[in-house]
């Protein structure tokens, strides 16, 4: 058989083994066998593209080894809390990945000086010009906004929004740039000047990739995460245009298709439009009306909580951020069996946006042994919150803040909540008096059937479980 | 006529995309989340063929670092997932 048939051939299976994968990946009896299915469709992919021509084995080999032992080094290491910061940085690397094809490409198609050329010849096309913007852009925005991202997962850049005058119109100033720039370099790829356009239009990508991120809050970081995982497919989307090959065309678009859907899904469940996600610096400022505390914390000791949950009969856990910044998971999951054992139903009620990135708590509890049965989702929860003896709330904010359903003011007004409020008793565990992070007053903290746990809740919750072991 | 081609694999692609991910579970949109993001490294391969076709030179190196970058997103993530989906499990008693 001709290679190049065999190669094309091969690429077609390796789409078919991605696209079984990502089905399978979206069931919960099949998941762990879909990836390994995808695995091979990369494993595939990447073989066959080895051995499909003359090689430099030296410098592949080397750079495969090198990037497969500092991902599997970095795989093995990472604690599950830390998990939303590595997806960012894996990410980042992706689309940095697709940047830097394209600008070879360009740099090969370029400077005729070191190349032996095989797909372009030398005068590049207005539309692989055209795709090789995309790809440097695409590329570019993912990388710089994903590392940023990282740095505010994992507290190195402060989780806050930021914000700072004209913001908005440096962001629109850069962005018309890039468009201008890439029409320019689009129409006139050959131009002598085309290499500087080239290297403006890197900078200026990395450049809106951070500024874009910068003013999103810590809340809204599930949407910019799958948006962030989104890009990164289209990127190597884009390089796959570049190159003409089909494989890289078909993956990177299932992954930004299938990206989009989960950003989507996000933004629905905060009820906002991804326009506001990005551009409205929530929570940078502090909230301007309504949340006027109507009522006094009412702090409980452990102790007095341990006599509530001996009664109960029916307990909810939310989780929240809180619970990861805590490592609560495995004391959570503890005190979860010692009210079942004293014959409570255990439900943990899982928000669809809680923590830092889409499914965050899922992975965690997952992490504890908390069999997936007993995790529902919010939809599941409400219609019953009022049978609910006690609801607990464990790092969780603005997922359950009545604010949302109540107060037109608000500016999470809107956004679907777990009714922790509606419980007979609620107790939450916090670490201090401040807001949230999105910097909103919540008014289930004054709630009249609400108590207070102040202090770690690792901590507080190894308190509750200390006084059920006593008793 | 070969772009057209692209063109039609990719508005395909991208509907069997959306088709694939709209009803999943939101428990599993983690590993999901990631397991995609691992896909996304198939850059690897215009990686390695953009080192294949050069002769030394920056877009040579350019291929090298891409290659090192996209492995890493393939290997990571994969493993990652794999290590969470390993944590999912049904009640066993």
């Amino acid at each position: 058989m001709e290679p190049l048939i065999f190669v094309n051939l091969s690429y077609i299976a390796a789409a078919i083994l991605f696209i079984f994968g990502i089905k399978m990946l979206g069931k919960a009896d099949t998941a762990k066998r879909g990836n390994l299915i995808s695995a091979c469709g990369m494993a595939l992919a990447i073989l066959v593209t080895l051995f499909s021509k003359g090689l430099d084995y030296k410098l592949v080999f080397a750079a495969l080894i090198i990037g497969s032992s500092i991902g599997f080094i970095a795989a093995k290491r990472v604690q599950m809390t830390g998990m939303p910061e590595l997806v960012a940085l894996f990410n980042g690397f992706g689309g940095l990945a697709s940047l830097l094809v394209g600008w070879a490409e360009f740099h090969r198609a370029a400077c005729p000086g070191d190349l032996v050329t095989h797909l372009s010849g030398g005068e590049i096309a207005v539309f692989t010009a055209a795709v090789t913007v995309l790809a440097v852009l695409i590329g570019g925005i993912t990388f710089t906004g994903s590392i940023y991202a990282w740095g505010k997962l994992s507290g190195k850049l402060g989780g806050r929004a930021l914000t700072f005058p004209a913001q908005k119109l440096v962001n629109g100033l850069i962005a018309l740039g890039i468009i201008v720039i890439g029409i320019i370099f689009s129409l006139a790829p050959n131009a002598e000047f085309a290499y500087a356009l080239m290297i403006i239009l890197i900078l200026l990508s990395l450049a809106l990739g951070a500024l874009a991120v910068m003013p999103i809050g810590g809340g809204d970081m599930p949407v910019v995460i799958s948006l962030l995982n989104a890009c990164s497919g289209l990127a190597a989307c884009a390089a796959g245009f570049v190159i003409s090959n089909n494989v890289l065309v078909v993956a990177g678009c299932l992954v930004g298709a299938s990206g989009l859907i989960l950003t989507v899904i996000m933004c629905k469940a905060m009820n906002r439009t991804l326009g506001n996600v990005l551009f409205s610096g929530f929570g940078a400022s502090a909230q301007s009306s309504g949340g006027e505390s109507t009522g006094e914390l009412k702090p409980v000791s452990t102790e007095d909580a341990y006599y509530i949950l001996e009664a109960a009969k029916n307990v909810i856990v939310i989780p929240g951020y809180g619970m990861a910044v805590a490592q609560a998971q495995h004391a959570v999951k503890e005190l979860g069996e010692l009210l079942e054992e004293n014959g409570a139903e255990v439900r943990f009620a899982i928000h669809p946006v809680a923590g830092r990135m889409p499914g965050h708590m899922n992975v965690l509890l997952a992490e504890a042994d908390v069999p997936y049965e007993q995790l529902v989702e919010m939809d599941d929860v409400n219609p019953t919150i009022e049978m609910v003896d006690v609801a607990i709330v464990i790092g969780a904010n603005d997922v359950v803040n009545p604010a949302a359903a109540d107060d037109e003011s608000s500016p999470i007004y809107g956004m679907p909540i777990i009714n922790a409020h509606k419980a007979k008793t609620t107790f939450c565990l916090k670490r201090g008096k401040g807001a949230g992070f999105s910097g909103l007053e919540n008014q289930l903290f004054t709630a009249p059937n609400t108590r207070m746990l102040y202090g770690d809740a690792k901590a507080t919750v190894t308190g509750l479980v200390a006084q059920f072991k006593d008793s | 006529m070969e772009l057209i081609l692209l063109l039609f694999i990719f508005v395909l692609a991208a509907f069997l995309g959306f088709e694939l991910i709209a009803k999943v579970p939101s428990q599993l949109h983690t590993p999901l989340m990631s397991g995609s993001n691992a896909i996304s490294g198939i850059t690897v391969v215009g990686a390695i063929l953009a080192v294949n076709s050069s002769v030394g030179g920056l877009s040579a190196w350019l291929g090298f670092i891409a290659i090192i970058l996209a492995t890493i997103n393939v290997v990571g993530g994969y493993l990652v997932t794999n290590r969470m989906l390993g944590m999912f499990k049904k009640k066993d008693r």
